[in-house]
């Protein structure tokens, strides 16, 4: 019989909904306001259930859209309050306007984004381009890779939003149904240690007529740059804090999964980058090939908001080839973001390693094992023969065109 | 604090803002934060208060103050109030100063959902009957033939050609358990009825006539003069609706004709020009009419 590790005792079989739900629980939100959308009912659904059984004893705002939950959420936190939502697709979508407002005002709103596709054509399941064309709205982004960090990013989250030196709202990128709807062995995270992990918000600045303060004013051409760049700066200061509320999550829970990068034989000639779910297929291939003597490692990155550059150019450095994978494209430059943003981030550095990219995985399409070889060898060539197509798009059946 | 006799009224909305002399907007929010009393936290959409009452670092309210956009102020008051009593504060209301066009149009859905879920907010709308943020573009509220730059009257346009949409009737049937209509030309009345909602228990909205001179091209000076006309023609008949019934009328005693009110204004001079005219003049006259019947203002 197998020895079981204490960890292993602790876990418990459970679909990724509810891990990260239950991990919602035990940060304790004062207001929860959300609006159904697959794949993220499940969500919403575990924690209305949390409440009318009183295990929660959080306000759940049954909004009348996604444009309102997090609108009230804006209002919530304002007023002092911890607030959390979930959203995916189209209803993050819905939301652009007060992504950029929630991020403006500096409230730090904790919402898991569990990731679809977007509509035309409608599609429900996973891929990133819901929250990568969210990417410039000022939000924290971390991307998980299995429930047990889709549960842990929580509490990291508030940890990171809620420091006074950031108070920046915060997206835990989670893949639809992938995560979401799959059952795995989690360890659910526990109220005390919890307790332990995240101490109680402290705004800086709420509403409060006692000593009122006004949020959300109108600014001229005179200030509105230094507001931005102020955004811009705890960005700067929410990487090293990604860092520290990792480690320290590490220390009382004795679990890590990466902070703003994860590597994993990142000292390969073929040097794999991508985010979610993907990376454990990833990870699986990898341990296949290096057996069979290929040289191949993977950087995973955790955070794209605030983007890791010198970990990631530290990481690049290393590699005779970089393949990025992405699920998500900027139509008009055939790219992924993590794609065009690696590049950049290299440009204007030593390091001239060809980079190529992949487009993958959208609109649910399955990445077989198989995929990630072929991706593989590609990128060997491109080590000896140099790039003849800088990205490229996976699969794609041309008769059906 | 009540206005004493003789002593200007010490209002939360500090002077100095930038809004234009005469702006009907500007006195609804001083009557409306008279009538809120101090614990109160306030949220505004984006419009012409917002924008002459906090441009940055200058700031005019003296109540905790929430901007967030256009549309969503009635969702964001819904999330204070829950934080409130999540935060276990059961005394300090929450309050949203709007104008008509976030109101009436981009907002509504928030609104409609607020009220269904029952949050104790008291919605105010200052309704100066178009969006004059942007310059004078018509909305829901904009009246039957008025004049606004995406309701021009032309060779083939009379002006709007709708009516205002029934807001405080919406929210009667949404049953908000206290609804009233006010007009800045009653500051009495504005604060009386303000009061009243803040202390009502539930979702609670109050529709305060607002003028805006520029808007409507008429000289500033003659902004309270206007609402009353306004009153007095029976065009803004002034009610309250408690728990679904209507239990108030402000009842007019020697009813003018609409031609008074709208003569006075610039935005309706169109119709005092053209041959057609005279029919639109006997249309809003009805719509007058119908309001007296309706409210039995007489
Ligand atoms: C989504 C969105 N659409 C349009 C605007 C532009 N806009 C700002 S204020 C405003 C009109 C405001 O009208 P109203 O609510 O009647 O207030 P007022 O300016 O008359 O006081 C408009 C159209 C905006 N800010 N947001
Ligand atoms: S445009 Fe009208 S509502 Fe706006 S500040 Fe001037 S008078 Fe007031």
């Amino acid at each position: 019989m197998m020895h079981k590790s204490p960890e292993m005792e602790r876990m418990s079989v459970v679909e990724g909904s509810y891990a990260v739900a239950h991990a919602v629980k035990t940060c304790r939100p004062d207001v929860i306001s959300a609006y159904p959308i697959t794949p993220q009912t499940h969500i919403v659904e575990y924690l209305s259930q949390f409440v009318a059984d009183g295990e929660l004893n959080s306000e759940y705002i049954n909004v009348e859209s996604e444009f309102s939950a997090l609108s009230a959420l804006v209002g919530a936190s304002a007023a002092g309050a911890r607030t959390y939502s979930a959203t995916t697709s189209q209803g993050l979508a819905l939301m652009n306007e007060v992504l950029f407002n929630a991020s403006g005002m500096r409230l730090p709103i904790v919402m898991t984004i569990v990731n679809r596709s977007l509509s035309a054509p409608i599609n429900i399941w996973n891929d990133h381009q819901d929250s990568i064309s969210a990417r410039d709205a000022g939000w924290i982004q971390l991307y998980v890779e299995d429930a047990q960090e889709a549960g842990d990013a929580i509490a990291q989250a508030y940890w990171v939003a809620e420091n006074h030196d950031v108070l920046l709202p915060t997206m835990v990128c989670m893949d639809g149904f992938i995560l979401s709807h799959t059952y795995e062995p989690v360890v659910l995270l526990e109220e005390e240690k919890t307790r332990e992990f995240l101490p109680p918000y402290e705004p800086l600045h709420k509403l409060d007529p006692a000593n009122p303060k006004a949020f959300g004013m109108f600014m001229g051409p005179e200030m509105y740059t230094e507001f931005r760049y102020m955004q811009e700066l705890a960005m700067d200061a929410a990487l090293p804090k990604i860092k520290e509320a990792a480690a320290l999550f590490k220390k009382i829970y004795g679990r890590w999964r990466g902070d703003v990068v994860d590597e994993y034989h990142a000292d390969a000639d073929v040097l794999l980058i991508a985010m979610g779910s993907v990376v454990g297929t990833i990870k699986d291939v990898i341990d296949e090939l290096r057996e069979e003597g290929v040289s191949v490692g993977l950087l995973k990155v955790r955070a794209f908001r605030p983007f890791p550059k010198q970990e990631i150019r530290e990481a690049i450095k290393r590699a005779k080839v970089v393949a990025v994978l992405d699920k998500d494209v900027s139509i008009g430059t055939r790219e992924g973001a993590l794609f065009s943003e690696i590049k950049a981030a290299l440009y204007n550095t030593p390091t001239r390693v060809p980079v190529v990219g992949y487009i993958l995985g959208l609109g649910g399409r399955d990445i077989p094992a198989a995929r990630i070889r072929q991706i593989v060898a590609d990128a060997e060539r491109v080590m000896e023969e140099g790039i003849k197509q800088e990205s490229t798009y996976i699969d794609v059946n041309e008769e059906a065109i | 604090m009540m206005a004493r006799k003789g002593t200007p009224l010490i209002s939360k909305l500090a002077p100095g803002h930038r809004g234009c002399a005469g702006c009907g907007a500007a006195l609804a929010a001083k009557l409306v934060l008279e009538g809120a009393g101090d614990d109160i936290i306030v949220c505004s959409p984006t419009g012409c208060l917002e924008v002459f009452t906090t441009p940055f670092p200058d700031n005019a309210w003296q109540v905790p103050w929430i901007h967030s956009l256009f549309e969503n102020a009635a969702a964001v008051a819904s999330g204070i109030e829950r934080a409130l009593r999540a935060m276990g504060n059961d005394h300090t209301k929450v309050m949203v100063i709007a104008g008509d066009g976030s109101t009436f149009d981009i907002g509504f859905g928030a609104i409609s959902g607020m009220w269904e879920r029952g949050h104790d907010v008291t919605y105010v709308c200052y309704d100066n009957e178009a969006y004059m943020n942007t310059g004078i573009q018509r909305s829901g509220s904009t009246p039957l033939c008025a004049a606004t730059t995406t309701s021009p009257a032309g060779r083939v346009s009379l002006g709007k050609p709708q009516n205002k949409k029934n807001m405080p009737e919406i929210a009667v049937a949404h049953g908000c358990p206290y609804v009233a209509t006010t007009s800045i030309g009653y500051p009495k009345d504005v604060i009386t009825k303000v009061r009243k909602a803040v202390h009502t228990e539930g979702p609670t909205y109050v529709q305060v006539h607002s003028p805006c001179c520029t808007g409507w091209y008429y000289d500033p000076s003659l902004t309270a003069e206007i609402a009353r006309l306004a009153v007095e023609t029976g065009l803004y008949p002034l009610v309250e609706f408690e728990n679904g019934v209507l239990t108030n009328v402000r009842k007019i005693h020697k009813r003018k004709p609409v031609e008074e009110y709208l003569k006075a204004q610039g935005r309706f001079k169109h119709l005092f020009k053209k041959e057609e005219g005279k029919e639109a003049l006997r249309r809003i006259q009805q719509i007058a009419d119908d309001n007296v019947k309706r409210y039995a203002l007489e």
